[in-house]
């Protein structure tokens, strides 16, 4: 116990002696914490579309106005041929081209249907379905809307009609960064303590001071409890200054109870400091150590569930999810602090996480062993 | 007791493809300084490692004080001192927390072996403060010798510990060793330096993970079988390239300001034969005498 508080010691004096350390792990996930949720947002604003408007007609004219009106769209001019609207998207200036064709406002009297034509650029695959579904359901209500006006109204109250009312849980508002902030968090904490972690370790590998620390009597065990100590530690203080930001700056008050997210994030960064452990037995430099990080990382970034749902993923991918610790952490984080959730419900988290947990550590301590 | 007992070790890299260590057996007694002496790569440092029980070897046993190297690790991790080739103290930290650091690793204080460490202390005692990364390299290594002294260790391993220090602070350095050795300290000492052999006790020459010899320095010298010439011209390159091309010499290599010489199958005429030679080449001022072996010539010979 004596040489365990004796390593520590020494531990925290080089993390505040450390002139980049701090700051990187303080000031860089409180100005990521601003500017990524702001970034990651889904909503597509400024969609530019250009009209083709061969009719010319009050009718056209009220339809471009609807969609413009909506906010979602930009218009990028009204070209005069559709050669003039594909030129257009070439440049890179027009996402959509709505074409209403000649005879569009006499068709729709007289016959009652008329079609458009809507091309969409797909550079942006998000940008183009999303902006698509904005315009078809644009184009519907104004169908609604046309139909309303011409039908008799004793003909309505006859038609059986069934009218959809949603009402989104947990974030009425659809507001993305309360969905964000959270998930973010967790994914600063994970890059943070599983980088220092592996790094710290092996810098003491590369600088050969782990050499000196062998020739000593102090036992493995507690030379890695003196490394991970510290880092669990620092792993929960930026945790804490991660939640007070959401809080201060984007009002997310957690909804469930604040000490089983600690007890999460507790068994979370017991996994997470195993994983580096492990990283690092198996890179002999900082620079190996961080190539594995980073290949990680991403592969934890675009499947953990942060950006993309996790269940709209293909099903080989799903699989792999199960096994990325930060999905856990993620989907538990949304379900506190959105939802309210209790320990019940994430007990099955807690199981894995923590058996996660034991499986790293347990992996990385015999590599440890075999390789010195 | 012997201190230190080092029985058939063999040690392979690369799944048995590297020979680094190849059947050395030696051993040395309680309170001598022995030197490992050898160019780098010829497995010195590996047989350090062994001994700290760093390093486990492939075939063979070792002891240090009477502790197996391998199942009683343990024991002599808390009996040794090592100092690494490397300077292996953390750089961020400062001299005094570096020193009671490593202090408290072993249970100790500085105070409790402070008569062991003063003499060396005092000299960087003015830098306690400052940050190990930032001492000159003389500093570094008297600093790293204090770490590996703070806990009173009976046996005391230093790898190349005046590997790129000036000469000035190697003497030093050596004047240490010395007084530590009176205090009873085993020390086993390795260097590339083959004029420092002379300080040690006795002496292991070691070269491609073969022990060659092991003998005190003067023995050493002493075994050496022939007449060493020592040559010295004008035109120094020139002369070395004249000598290897001569028929008669066993060997010549360049030692400090001389070119050291071997004659193959020397007789009364050899001299003279050579100062001839040398004439007819057009080299002029030429200094020939007999000189002493030393540790490097004996080395040299015994590389062939």
């Amino acid at each position: 116990m004596r040489t365990l508080k004796f390593l520590l010691q020494k531990e925290f004096l080089q993390i505040f002696r450390n002139k980049a350390l701090l700051p990187m792990m303080f000031i860089a996930p409180i100005i990521q914490l601003l500017i990524l949720p702001q970034a990651a947002n889904y909503t597509i604003k400024n969609i530019n579309l250009s009209v083709v408007d061969f009719d010319h007609s009050p009718y056209s004219r009220r339809l471009a106005d609807k969609i413009f009106s909506s906010g979602y769209f930009h218009s990028s001019g009204y070209p005069a041929s559709a050669a003039e609207a594909i030129r257009l998207i070439e440049k890179d200036k027009a996402d959509i081209i709505l074409t209403i064709p000649l005879g569009f406002e006499d068709k729709l009297i007289k016959e009652g249907s008329q079609k458009v034509g809507v091309q969409v650029n797909a550079i942006n695959g998000v940008k183009a379905s999303v902006g698509n579904n904005y315009l078809s359901s644009i184009l519907s209500d104004f169908n609604n809307d046309i139909r309303m006006e011409w039908l008799q109204p004793s003909r309505i109250s006859n038609q059986p009609s069934i009218e959809i009312v949603s009402s989104y849980w947990y974030n009425p508002m659809l507001t993305y960064y309360i969905f964000m902030v959270p998930g973010i968090l967790v994914f600063l904490v994970t890059l943070i303590g599983g980088n220092m972690t592996a790094l710290n370790i092996v810098k003491e590998k590369e600088v050969g001071t782990i050499e000196q620390i062998n020739v000593t009597p102090v036992r493995k065990s507690q030379f890695i409890l003196g490394k991970l100590i510290p880092f669990w530690i620092l792993g929960n203080v930026i945790f804490t200054v991660g939640l007070l930001i959401a809080w201060l700056v984007y009002g997310i008050i957690p909804l469930g109870s604040i000490p089983l997210l600690y007890l999460f994030a507790g068994v979370y960064l017991f996994a997470l400091l195993g994983f580096g452990l492990l990283i690092s037995t198996y890179s002999e430099t900082q620079q190996q150590a961080n190539s594995m990080i980073f290949l990680f990382v991403m592969i934890f970034n675009l499947m953990g569930g942060l950006f993309t749902p996790i269940e709209s993923m293909p099903d080989w991918a799903q699989v792999i999810t199960h096994v990325i610790p930060i999905s856990y952490f993620i989907e538990v984080m949304r379900m506190i602090v959105l939802k309210g959730s209790g320990i019940r419900d994430i007990l099955y988290h807690i199981g894995v996480v923590f058996s996660m947990g034991i499986i790293l550590n347990g992996w990385a301590i015999l590599n440890y062993r075999k390789t010195s | 007791m012997k201190a230190i007992e080092v029985s058939h070790i063999v040690k392979t890299y690369n799944k048995g493809k590297t020979l680094a260590v190849d059947d050395v057996s030696f051993s040395v007694e309680k309170g001598e300084m022995f030197g490992l002496i050898g160019p780098d790569g010829s497995g010195k440092s590996s047989i350090f490692r062994i001994l700290t029980t760093l390093l486990l070897p492939d075939k063979g046993s070792a002891t240090v004080a009477g502790h197996d190297a391998v199942k009683e690790y343990k024991a002599i991790r808390s009996i040794v001192g090592y100092m690494p080739g490397r300077f292996s103290l953390y750089q961020d930290l400062s001299v005094e927390e570096n020193l009671s650091f490593f202090a408290t690793l072993f249970n100790t204080t500085i105070e409790e072996n402070y008569s062991l460490i003063k003499d060396i202390y005092t000299q960087l005692e003015p830098f306690k403060t400052r940050r190990a990364g930032k001492l000159s390299g003389g500093m570094k290594q008297k600093l790293a010798l204090c770490c590996a002294l703070i806990h009173k260790p009976e046996v005391l391993f230093l790898d190349e510990p005046t590997t790129g220090v000036d000469v000035m602070s190697r003497k030093e350095f050596w004047e240490m060793l010395k007084r530590l050795q009176k205090e009873g300290i085993t020390v086993l000492v390795s260097t590339s330096y083959m004029d420092e052999a002379n300080m040690c006790d006795r002496i292991g020459l070691i070269q491609g993970g073969k022990l060659l010899r092991v003998n005190t320095p003067s023995n050493i010298i002493g075994e050496y079988p022939d007449r060493l010439y020592a040559l010295k011209a004008g035109a120094p390159y020139r002369l070395l390239k004249d000598l290897s091309a001569y028929p008669e010499r066993a060997d010549s290599y360049s030692s400090g300001a001389y070119v050291h010489l071997r004659f193959k199958n020397p007789d009364q005429g050899s001299e003279g034969r050579l100062l001839e030679y040398l004439h007819s080449k057009g080299h002029e001022d030429v200094e020939l005498k007999e000189t002493e072996a030393t540790v490097e010539d004996c080395f040299i010979r015994l590389m062939e």
